[in-house]
């Protein structure tokens, strides 16, 4: 009885994502922009941050180097909605930025994701910058560069490996359901994400809407990887 | 250091797996004395049920008392009322226990379930900032302290899940003659979420929140939401049990599912249901039809 219901909610699902599509579909295109807009904020956060400091844990040895790097091994597996319940608590009226009334925000949201996806590309720039970088250096020695120039030099040597980890935090980004369903409250019209809305049409039994919406997602994840690999340049996609 | 610390996690390894010994015997001796019940050609039925039922805790207060009586297992799985109807409609249940009339008729209508057996009522709850912004104190019914909020544009919190308790608040607006919509109305809020983490939202946004009062009694101490308004007639909340019909799905278990419509009927445990929750919260949860 399970396989012919797959097989009709499927055969559904896609005649109703098309027509959600081509009839643009308010609800619908408004949960798409809430989802853009939330993965876009909080990958370029995490990348502002998080790569500068991956430079930097991969490009020098120091001492007492193994703990830092140990933290952030544990942070990169930090599970979503850990990650929520601490943004949720520090955010909830009774915690310490209750003030602020950011809970059940977009904002709310980018800052979930942004404590979760910091670590892994910071984590990832690292071992990324690690492979190349003495090479780099020495011949920075050996031409007198300066500072700025040297950093320039390591982010333009990995340009290919570190647009994945860009597309890996934006990856993590547009698939999280756990942290900001609990910080962002799944809210019709103003905090609701694709994925939150599959797990809500999926609770309501509608299951041609959540295919639809899975369907979606994955499209544009496709198209938002085919822009990044323009710009990995010719012969990283192992053509 | 690394030595005494390795004979440590190994003693530790070995009474925990002792433990584990200790507590499987036990559950293999309690399963002994259950088989030696009557027992029934096909054993397990699969009851679907809504949110709220499941945490009000009544199923899982009787079930062992219908298992051991009866030998059946009963597998009752939880989901919001459209899921948890819908779950009848694909075979995935023997019967229902849900409280939606207008979808309960509409999957009898359909030929997937047999009959509808109202059997217990309670009574919906508003419940808001213990200031009442919106002034909904003392009204008469249900729908007149929905449209106070309305106008007050006081922020109100919807389920938005279609479930049971989003249904009913569905209803009340149209018998106040409004239809807000989280699109153009600020203060509504469609969380599509369920009672707990509305009541939480509700609590943390100092909104208006419709609940069952189950939910509620159960959350109160964590929350900042007072009891507003309670049991009016518009705010009734009918459950009922429906046997799946089994010519419209294959192997369904009707004989289970009609054996546990039964025992939830018979005099004793519709006494045991209108006891329950006394003990824990001062009153009942549920009311039994008469």
């Amino acid at each position: 009885m399970r396989l012919p219901l797959l097989l009709r909610c499927k055969m559904n699902a896609f005649k109703e994502a098309f027509n959600l599509i081509v009839s643009f579909d308010k609800e619908l295109y408004g949960i798409i922009g809430v989802t853009m807009r939330m993965s876009f904020s909080s990958v370029l956060i995490s990348c502002l941050l998080g790569i500068p400091a991956g430079v930097v844990l991969g490009s020098k040895n120091f001492k007492g180097k193994s703990l830092p790097m140990k933290i952030l091994h544990t942070l990169m597996g930090l599970p979503p909605v850990v990650a929520g319940l601490i943004v949720f608590l520090l955010l909830s009226r009774s915690g310490p930025l209750g003030s602020l009334k950011l809970l059940f925000t977009v904002r709310a949201m980018v800052i979930a994701q942004v404590l979760l996806i910091t670590p892994i590309v910071t984590g990832l720039t690292a071992s990324v910058v690690a492979v190349k970088t003495p090479a780099i250096l020495e011949t920075a020695r050996g031409l007198r560069l300066s500072k700025p120039t040297k950093l320039k030099l390591i982010l333009k040597e990995n340009k290919a490996p570190l647009v994945s980890v860009v597309l890996t935090g934006f990856g993590r980004a547009i698939s999280e359901v756990g942290a900001i369903s609990l910080v962002g409250g799944n809210i019709q019209h103003k905090t609701r994400a694709m994925t939150t809305a599959i797990v809500l049409e999926t609770g309501k039994g509608n299951f041609e809407f959540a295919i639809a919406l899975g369907l979606i997602l994955l499209i544009i994840a496709f198209v938002i990887n085919s822009i990044a690999s323009s710009f990995r340049g010719d012969g990283y996609d192992y053509t | 250091m690394k030595k005494v610390l390795g004979i440590f996690l190994a003693m530790v390894l070995v009474i925990a797996s002792f433990a584990g010994c200790a507590g499987k015997t036990d559950s293999v001796t309690t399963t002994g004395e259950t088989t030696s019940k009557p027992t029934p050609a096909n054993v397990v039925i699969r009851c679907s049920t809504t949110t709220s039922v499941n945490d009000s805790g009544l199923l899982p207060y009787l079930e062992p008392m219908f298992e051991k009586e009866t030998g059946y297992d009963l597998q009752v799985t939880s989901n919001g009322t459209g899921a948890a109807i819908k779950l009848g409609e694909t075979g995935d249940a023997d019967l229902l226990l849900v409280h939606a009339k207008a979808s309960e008729e509409e999957f009898i209508e359909k030929g997937f379930g047999i009959e509808r057996k109202p059997f217990m009522y309670n009574f919906f709850v508003i419940v808001g900032p213990a200031n009442d912004p919106a002034g909904i104190k003392g009204s008469a019914t249900a729908a007149e302290a929905f449209k106070k909020i309305a106008d007050a544009k006081q922020p109100f919190i919807s389920r938005g899940d279609d479930s049971g308790t989003h249904k009913k608040e569905l209803a009340l607006w149209k018998a106040a003659g409004l239809e807000p919509n989280g699109a153009s109305d600020e203060w509504y809020i469609s969380a599509g979420k369920g009672m707990g983490d509305c009541l939480t939202m509700g609590s943390e946004k100092s909104a208006y929140v419709i609940t069952d009062k189950g939910t509620y009694l159960s959350m109160k101490d964590k929350l900042n939401l007072e009891l507003l308004m309670g049991e009016s007639d518009d705010m009734k909340n009918t459950y009922s049990l429906i046997a799946c019909n089994p010519e419209k799905n294959s192997g369904l278990n009707s004989e289970g599912a009609n054996a546990f419509i039964e025992w939830m009927l018979k005099e004793e445990t519709l006494k045991l249901i209108a006891d329950y929750g006394k003990d824990k919260y001062g009153e009942a949860l549920f009311l039994i039809i008469k």
